[in-house]
């Protein structure tokens, strides 16, 4: 029973990568974009935690906490590049 | 392992993935900017909410590991998914003002201005004697 809910789960999830990055590609303005790259950020987290339960392995969950970070700080540097026109002033 | 914690994880399961794709969905359909920064955020707490908290009963109950790290994660992401918005829509509020783009018809309309004198507080400079002024007074 888990393991088909597991798997429904990760179509779900593959399926929403798919329409954030069709928002990615096709804008229209630089915004949708951001908020495109933040989503997918997101569920790539979701897809290692799903892929983490199926293996039956939770060593993926140091990957997901870094992803999360990582993508935060990606997040705040793109919008203050594009606000400012710098990272660090 | 009961059939209540088989039960439990299921459905948290389902319904993370129901609600990142209902976020996503959101993205796609919704029609300005503004609003689109309205979807992902069910994505991210009620989804991911909800499939980390799959994962700590299914480690607790297949391997019996009791892991944190799936709290750290979803707490992580609570304190930092407000602030990237509020980024996200300063971008999106600059860039309308200076007419790099033009905002297409919403459901909601332009947002509101701010009551009293003034403007948004990103498009002004910081007044004097306040918390948020760094100018010589």
């Amino acid at each position: 029973m888990i393991g088909i809910a597991l798997h429904i789960a990760a179509a779900c999830i593959a399926l929403a990568l798919l329409l954030n990055g069709w928002r990615l590609l096709r804008g229209p303005a630089l915004g949708d974009r951001i908020v495109a790259l933040d989503t997918m950020v997101i569920n790539a987290i979701a897809l290692i935690v799903l892929i983490g339960m199926i293996g039956g392995n939770d060593t993926y969950f140091e990957a997901a906490l870094l992803l999360a970070m990582v993508g935060f700080v990606s997040t705040i540097a793109y919008c203050k590049f594009i606000l400012r026109g710098d990272i660090v002033e | 392992m009961s059939v209540i914690a088989d039960t439990i994880i299921v459905i948290l399961v389902l319904l993370g993935a129901a609600f990142a794709l209902i976020g996503s969905w959101g993205l796609v359909r919704l029609p300005s900017t503004m609003e689109r920064l309205h979807g992902p955020t069910k994505a991210t707490t009620l989804g991911l909410g909800a499939l980390l908290l799959a994962s700590v009963v299914y480690f607790q109950t297949r391997l019996g590991i009791w892991t944190a790290h799936e709290l750290l994660i979803s707490l992580f992401l609570f304190i930092t998914a407000p602030i990237s918005a509020n980024m996200i829509a300063k971008v999106h509020l600059h860039r309308v003002r200076t007419g790099a783009i033009r905002e297409p018809d919403s459901i909601a309309g332009p947002p509101p201005r701010p009551g009293g004198e003034g403007d948004w507080a990103t498009f002004e400079a910081p007044k004097q004697d306040t918390p948020a002024s760094t100018a010589n007074t």
